[in-house]
């Protein structure tokens, strides 16, 4: 089966789409950016395959007559057991690194043993973590990992008489090798099939879609890389495009009817105008300053000790939104520290703070030529819950009732398009 | 404009017989400038917009430009320190980066471009008023000098054209006012026939520069109207309109755009002949001049070629048909202040530049809009709109600053230029790109 790829490498995560022959989606995923940019393209490639594997699956289950119930019970859990093997082979390659760093630094014999300790801990730890209803904070093993790291290394300073600082430096050190070292996607069979024989009670029709999906070849045909950091990507002039292109088309794949994009990313927002073929008219991007990009949401979290996905639940709690003008990232904090000393609520500085983020992202909305119907917005920033509430706000006292999309998958946004573009590329040349 | 080489245009494949001439009157200007304590020659500071470079030197009174010298002052990489200076001595980050920059060369002992002092001036003429901020620099470099200024109030092009009553009032100025300070000043009467002379030189020259930025009708285009044109508008812009100089430049630059044309070849760009033209741009506002060459590298390595730009009509609009006209040599001087592009109202703005787009084949326009430059940037995103409406072609947005290094985002005005010229490519080919 031809397969047409897009990637989107983006300053805070990657991603990549794989797009069937009839242009539907087979797969999609995410990795967090690093150093390495040709890796962390590797990696949400390999995860975008992976995710395309399990779509064949789900279709071969479809014809197999299970009931839906049964059907996705168990792909659940073939998901869960693949996801807990693949950890523990990333945990295989973290041990040997981590082991190689001490043993190969003299200074450093005394860490020995509260490594071993860490590590013989994080691997029976491991099925926990994806037993049956266990919740995960995160997708990536660098989060993953690290928590559970940090937490057990805190222990075993105390316990083995090690300085907490320099685990932390080995973990710091190891990871960066560990990220830059490619699983690909060859390792899905390996992985698919241990967690199969994990799977006790697994329906016989799995194992039979299992073996099917897996023996479809996916041919990558073309490939198109967009984002903040494409001119690193391995790939040829011509399989490069800009995100604002990208951005447009892939909105208007999500929802044909779409003529303004907003997407507010982590380091820069754009506003895009596009006409009914998805093409790009018109656009708007922060030049000269980053004020009030995600990454300014980022800040304040860290600010206020919370996760990033708290804020906008947070937010949305408030009852009296305070008004802030600033948006310089830089002053975020003294400006957060005033008002709480003044004796204002979290929730209500917090809800000033996303209003601030989106106001200004009006203004870039004007400039790139206003709003139209229908609009919709991308971006990580989509996903909090106070942003959209007052993007909605002011979209509908600056522009009338609109319709607003937002997708679930609207971070793919960009590499959605650059799938598409790499299709009609590679249909082009066939023509 | 009319720059030297410098430290940043180590590789400029510039060196026609015209760009050697060039740099030749540059010498010789800043030569006799360094040298006028003692000779004895006197100079007069004035700007781009609006010089009365004919009258001058009829006089023979040698025009200096702190405009072209701040930007100088950029390209060998000097704006940074002289702003830094400026604003320790209160001047706001806000403010006009040309006067800091300026400024802070001056308390650097007013080194010019060619590495020779210049003289303080005996002079300073403002001739062209439709920039607020040239009333304030001048106010500031007249404490500064302690020297007499001279001021030509000349009338906003409000409705689109020069009205006889506009053009009676700057004329009694340059009459009654003007000549007898210049006179003054140099020792010398008025010279009619003299200036006459020169303005039938300057009328020369102005034909055969109108058929160089012309030129770029052809395609491929043989010129580059905006990162080269700076370099084509130099002398007429400055200190050498009149000259018989002037005349053999253009005339030399003339006969190699000629000879391009026949030969079918691109223009020139830092890294030699650009010799596939993709995107054909019309650019509205100046250039960067700290990062000038990465700036034109972000063009040429698309295949982008500025076939017209507004920028180059900042010291006269001569393809509109205006010359200086030695029959009338008072009278057009005051026609030649009041139609320089900047003292255009924004109708007559988007009308030139809507033009531009159609009557040379471009693909759009893009904005270069500069930070610290109200005057120039208040109104763009509109012109932006009209012309987009107007011509069908679609537009493009980037920001940054004159001489200011701090303004100028490379990344980011490189991804947005990117994606500009790919949304043509999009557009041209129906999405199929």
């Amino acid at each position: 089966m031809k397969a047409y790829v897009g990637i989107d490498l983006g300053s805070t995560t990657t991603k990549a789409v794989v797009l069937g022959e009839d242009g539907g989606m087979l797969g999609r995923g995410i990795t967090n950016s690093r150093s390495n940019y040709a890796v962390a393209c590797d990696v949400a490639l390999s995860e975008a395959l992976i995710n395309a594997r399990f779509g064949l699956i789900a279709g071969e289950l479809d014809r197999s007559g299970l009931d839906t119930d049964a059907k996705s019970e168990a792909l659940a859990a073939l998901e869960r057991l693949f996801r807990k093997h693949q950890y523990l082979e990333q945990l295989r390659v973290f041990c040997g690194i981590s082991r190689r760093i001490v043993g190969s630094d003299l200074l450093a014999r005394d860490q020995r043993g509260a490594l071993d300790e860490i590590l013989a801990a994080m691997e029976a730890e491991a099925p926990a973590l994806y037993a049956p209803g266990a919740s995960r904070k995160s997708d990536f093993f660098r989060d993953l990992a690290g928590s559970r790291y940090l937490s057990l290394a805190e222990v075993c300073a105390r316990s083995k008489r090690v300085a907490f600082d320099r685990l932390v430096g080995l973990f710091d050190k190891t990871i960066l090798e560990v990220e830059n070292v490619s699983a690909g996607d060859g390792a899905f069979v390996a992985h698919a099939e241990a967690a199969y024989r994990d799977f006790t009670g697994a329906p016989e029709a799995l194992g039979l879609a299992l073996a099917r999906a897996t023996a479809v070849p996916l041919e990558v045909a073309a490939s198109v890389g967009t984002g903040y950091g494409r001119q690193t990507l391995p790939f040829p002039k011509e399989q490069i495009r800009s995100e604002i292109l990208c951005h447009g088309l892939g909105a208007h794949a999500m929802f044909p009817a779409t003529r303004t994009v907003l997407d507010i990313g982590g380091q820069d927002t754009k506003a895009i105008q596009v006409d009914g073929d998805g093409i790009v008219t018109s656009f708007q991007m922060n030049d000269r300053c980053a004020a009030g990009c995600g990454r300014y949401l980022g800040y304040i979290a860290d600010e206020m000790n919370l996760g990033l996905h708290e804020l906008g639940p947070m937010a949305c709690a408030s009852t009296r939104p305070v008004r802030i003008n600033s948006t310089c990232t830089v002053f975020a904090g003294a400006e957060l520290r005033e008002r709480l000393s003044l004796g204002e609520k979290r929730e209500d500085i917090l809800a000033g703070l996303h209003r601030a983020i989106i106001l200004r992202a009006m203004s870039l909305l004007a400039r790139s030529g206003g709003i139209g119907d229908e609009f919709t917005f991308t971006g990580g920033v989509a996903k909090n819950p106070a942003a959209v509430d007052a993007l909605a706000g002011l979209v509908r006292d600056n522009y009338g009732k609109l319709t607003i999309n937002i997708s679930p998958n609207s971070i793919y946004t960009g590499a959605l398009g650059a799938a598409l573009f790499a299709r009609r590329d590679a249909q082009r040349a066939a023509a | 404009m009319a720059m030297p080489e410098t430290r940043e245009t180590k590789a400029p494949a510039l060196k026609d017989d015209s760009q050697l001439q060039q740099k030749k009157m540059i010498a010789e200007h800043y030569r006799r400038l360094a040298h006028a304590g003692e000779t004895g020659e006197k100079n007069v500071y004035t700007f781009v917009p609006g010089n009365l470079t004919e009258l001058l030197r009829s006089f023979d009174l040698l025009p200096v430009l702190p405009e072209i010298n701040a930007l100088q002052s950029a390209m060998r990489g000097k704006s940074r320190e002289y702003i830094a200076i400026a604003e320790k001595l209160g001047h706001s980050e806000d403010v006009c980066t040309y006067v800091k920059c300026d400024l802070g060369m001056m308390k650097s002992g007013n080194v010019g471009p060619t590495g020779e002092p210049l003289p303080k001036p005996d002079l300073l003429l403002l001739s062209y008023t439709g920039c607020f901020t040239f009333m304030k620099w001048f106010e500031i470099l007249k404490q500064e000098y302690d020297c007499p200024v001279a001021m030509l109030h000349v009338p906003y092009q409000a409705d689109g054209k020069i009205t006889d009553q506009m053009r009676s009032y700057v004329v009694k100025q340059i009459r009654e006012e003007l000549i007898p300070t210049l006179s003054r000043l140099s020792g010398r009467a008025y010279d009619e026939d003299r200036l006459k002379e020169l303005l039938r030189n300057s009328a020369q020259a102005e034909d055969d520069l109108v058929f160089v930025l012309e030129s770029a009708k052809h395609r491929p285009s043989p010129i580059d109207a905006y990162f080269g044109g700076v370099y084509y508008i130099g002398p007429i812009f400055t200190a050498f309109r009149g000259t018989k100089d002037a005349v053999e430049y253009y005339r030399a630059l003339r006969s190699e755009v000629e000879d391009r044309i026949q030969r079918g070849l691109g223009p020139v760009t830092p890294d030699g002949e650009l010799k596939n033209e993709r995107f054909r741009i019309v650019v509205e506002g100046p250039p960067n001049w700290t990062s000038f060459h990465a700036f034109w590298r972000m063009f040429a390595d698309e295949g982008a070629v500025v076939v017209a730009s507004s920028y180059t009509k900042v010291g006269g609009v001569y393809d509109d048909g205006f010359r200086h006209d030695p029959d009338h040599p008072i009278e057009t001087l005051a026609d030649y202040c009041m139609g320089c592009y900047t003292n255009l109202a924004l109708p007559a703005r988007v009308a030139m530049l809507a033009k531009y787009v159609k009557d040379y084949q471009a693909d759009g326009l893009l904005v270069h809009s500069i930070k610290s430059c109200n005057s120039f940037s208040a109104g763009q995103l509109m012109i932006l709109r009209e012309v987009e409406e107007r011509t069908g072609k679609p537009g493009g947005f980037i920001e940054s600053d004159l001489v200011d290094p701090r303004y100028f985002s490379a990344a980011n005005i490189k991804n947005r230029l990117e994606s500009y010229f790919q949304m043509i490519e999009q557009k041209r080919t129906g999405g199929l790109s």
